[in-house]
């Protein structure tokens, strides 16, 4: 209780922890390598891209580095340079690496903000609903038995016609029971606290309980479980097309054009290499973020999340 | 846990389209339609579906497959050995690995080895299963040329083809696995070296080595064995992943095979199937405290 008495006055508390922000790192190194990543799938068609669903027959399988020369019938020349090669089609790998993060952050970021969204007001009822709290968890539960990968590829495969859309839903349907259970351990324990006993003692109805006492003490927690289901989510859809039940193939996305490259790895493995690098790195950052901001925030959920 | 895995496969079924019209392909008419609905029993009722398919899978009739016109148990059945082989190659491996490594990492904290762990902890959640096995494949298979690149061999057919065909991918399986297995038990052995009884055991003099695996591993395993249960869902998907990347044919691949083919009861079933292994697994480990730690009671 002395604890609440030596707390800084609220007026001084944003530019203490503003003050503290800058000595972690890891916020830092991975919120600049996602600005990097966000401002290359904003900027797509100003970096010196050529369209990336461009079929050219005549440059196909080129490895990273090579030219071509169109000479026109007056005489001029014009050199496209392939900065990361071609694939099977002659498309231009740079282009549809570079296209590739647009989907990969729209999956990641859409993913976060859903799973969350549901998982919150699912958390909430259950966590405060008891005769709801059985029925939910065990419904959780079921879900979290099936391995994330397996459910993703299963709902993916029931839906007619694999689209963004389906993919989207398809994972963030796993997500769900995780952001659920971190939600309802706050709320758990958030419910037995004196103030929100005298909250109610009050006469204050559920729903302004929930909203106002409860749903505060989940916002930390939820943005540190948004990042990593963000993570998560980069990477189950680039699993799903590399696996080819993603998003259609003529969209490029890291995971397709990795898909496109797995039969010509041996020769080529430009095809790869390029779009895992920047796959590896965005996940990277965005782990990092998470990581940093989880410790920035309340180092006591290092144990819970 | 069972009986909520099958609860979950009624709203899949639910989801899906009519499988009937999938089935029968673009040019047939609705009379076939209806035939191969009749056949395969989606006319009745969903709840009463449902209790037939139940019924089937209690008595191990697992149906039959849609694409490979087999039933959907001799589909598993050939195909269960290379994922069997892999699934416990890797275990193995992961845990020789992590257990020391996160020992280690604890025991020396801020070294350069509890670096390594945490960097590789980090690094295992972020790089994806597909693109550890071809970076791997890429430097060994074919700049070295140490190992096969894909494939697999039957153990029946030489034990020696048969491993070193497992090397590289139950490999890239286990560093995500060992990332996942390693920080935990770094985390958990630290808890466990600030507990009094180390302090008690290292000033009766015991070695550095004995304080370690008989006071201190044998308090901090209850994580590590809990995580390693948990893990084993990483692992099923890994597994779908490292068998497309090298051309393994085991149940991943025909995982994948069956979605694109649109073959629904033979998916079904192997999710089924992967999700009760799943399960299993952790009730398994969920028994095991009672040894690790006879504190635990049920």
């Amino acid at each position: 209780m002395s604890t609440v008495l030596t707390l800084p006055s609220p007026a001084v508390r944003p530019a203490a922890r503003a003050w503290r922000l800058p000595r972690n790192r890891s916020v830092w190194i991975g919120a600049a390598i996602l600005a990097v990543i966000v401002a290359i799938a904003v900027l797509a068609p100003y970096l010196g891209t050529t369209s990336p669903s461009e079929i050219d027959p005549g440059a196909r399988n080129r490895r990273p580095g090579a030219e071509r020369v169109i000479r026109h019938d007056d005489g001029t020349k014009t050199t496209t340079t392939y900065r990361m090669g071609t694939d099977t089609l002659g498309r231009d790998v740079y282009s549809r690496v570079i296209y590739g993060s647009r989907v990969s952050l729209i999956v990641g970021i859409t993913v976060a903000l859903i799973s969350v969204a549901i998982g919150l007001v699912i958390g909430l009822v259950s966590g405060y609903i008891r005769w709801l709290d059985g029925i939910v968890m065990r419904v959780m539960d079921g879900l979290m038995s099936i391995p994330a990968i397996l459910l993703a590829i299963a709902l993916v495969s029931l839906s007619r016609g694999a689209g963004l859309r389906t993919v989207i839903l398809a994972i963030v349907i796993p997500e769900i029971p995780r952001v659920v259970r971190l939600v309802r351990s706050v709320v758990l324990s958030i419910r037995e606290e004196p103030y929100v006993e005298a909250a109610r003692a009050l006469g204050l109805p559920t729903p302004a309980v929930l909203a106002r006492h409860v749903l505060p003490n989940t916002i930390a927690p939820l943005v540190v479980q948004g990042t990593f289901v963000c993570a998560s989510a980069i990477l189950v859809e680039a699993i799903l097309s590399f696996l080819g039940v993603g998003i259609p193939p003529e969209t490029p996305t890291w995971g397709n054009i990795m898909a496109e490259g797995r039969a010509l790895f041996r020769i080529f493995p430009h095809n790869i290499f390029f779009p895992s690098i920047f796959l590896a790195a965005t996940v990277l950052a965005v782990n990092m973020l998470g990581d940093g901001l989880r410790d920035m925030l309340d180092p006591r959920l290092r144990h819970r999340i | 846990m069972a009986v909520v895995a099958l609860f979950v496969f009624l709203l899949l079924r639910l989801t899906a389209g009519d499988p009937a019209a999938i089935i029968a392909g673009d040019n047939a008419t609705a009379q076939d339609v209806a035939a191969i609905r009749q056949k395969l029993g989606l006319d009745e009722p969903i709840a009463s579906q449902f209790v037939i398919w139940i019924g089937k899978i209690l008595r191990g009739d697992l149906g039959e497959s849609f694409f490979f016109k087999k039933t959907i148990a001799e589909l598993i059945a050939q195909r269960i050995e290379p994922t069997l082989a892999l699934a416990t190659c890797t275990l193995v491996l992961a845990v020789l690995m992590a257990v020391p490594l996160g020992v280690t990492a604890a025991y020396k904290r801020g070294s350069w080895i509890d670096r390594f762990v945490m960097g590789l902890s980090v690094l295992g959640f972020s790089v994806p299963v597909f693109v550890i096995g071809y970076a791997l494949m890429y430097l060994f298979a074919i700049q070295l040329a140490w190992l096969p690149v894909q494939g697999y061999q039957r153990i029946g057919d030489g034990f020696g083809g048969f491993i070193q065909r497992l090397i590289l991918p139950s490999f890239t399986l286990a560093i995500i696995y060992v990332a996942l297995i390693a920080r935990i038990t770094r985390a958990s052995v630290l808890e466990v070296l600030g507990a009094d009884h180390v302090r008690t055991a290292r000033a009766k003099g015991l070695a550095d080595l004995p304080v370690l695996l008989r006071h201190v591993l044998r308090n901090a395993a209850v994580p590590i064995v809990t995580v390693i249960g948990l893990g084993v869902a990483l692992l099923i998907g890994g597994v779908v992943v490292t068998e497309s990347v090298f051309a393994i044919p085991g149940l991943g691949r025909l995982t994948v095979d069956a979605v694109l083919a649109r073959d629904y009861p033979t998916v079904q079933a192997v999710v089924l199937l992967f999700s009760v292994v799943y399960v299993l697994i952790n009730l398994v480990v969920d028994l095991t405290y009672t040894f690790l730690d006879p504190r635990i009671r049920y």
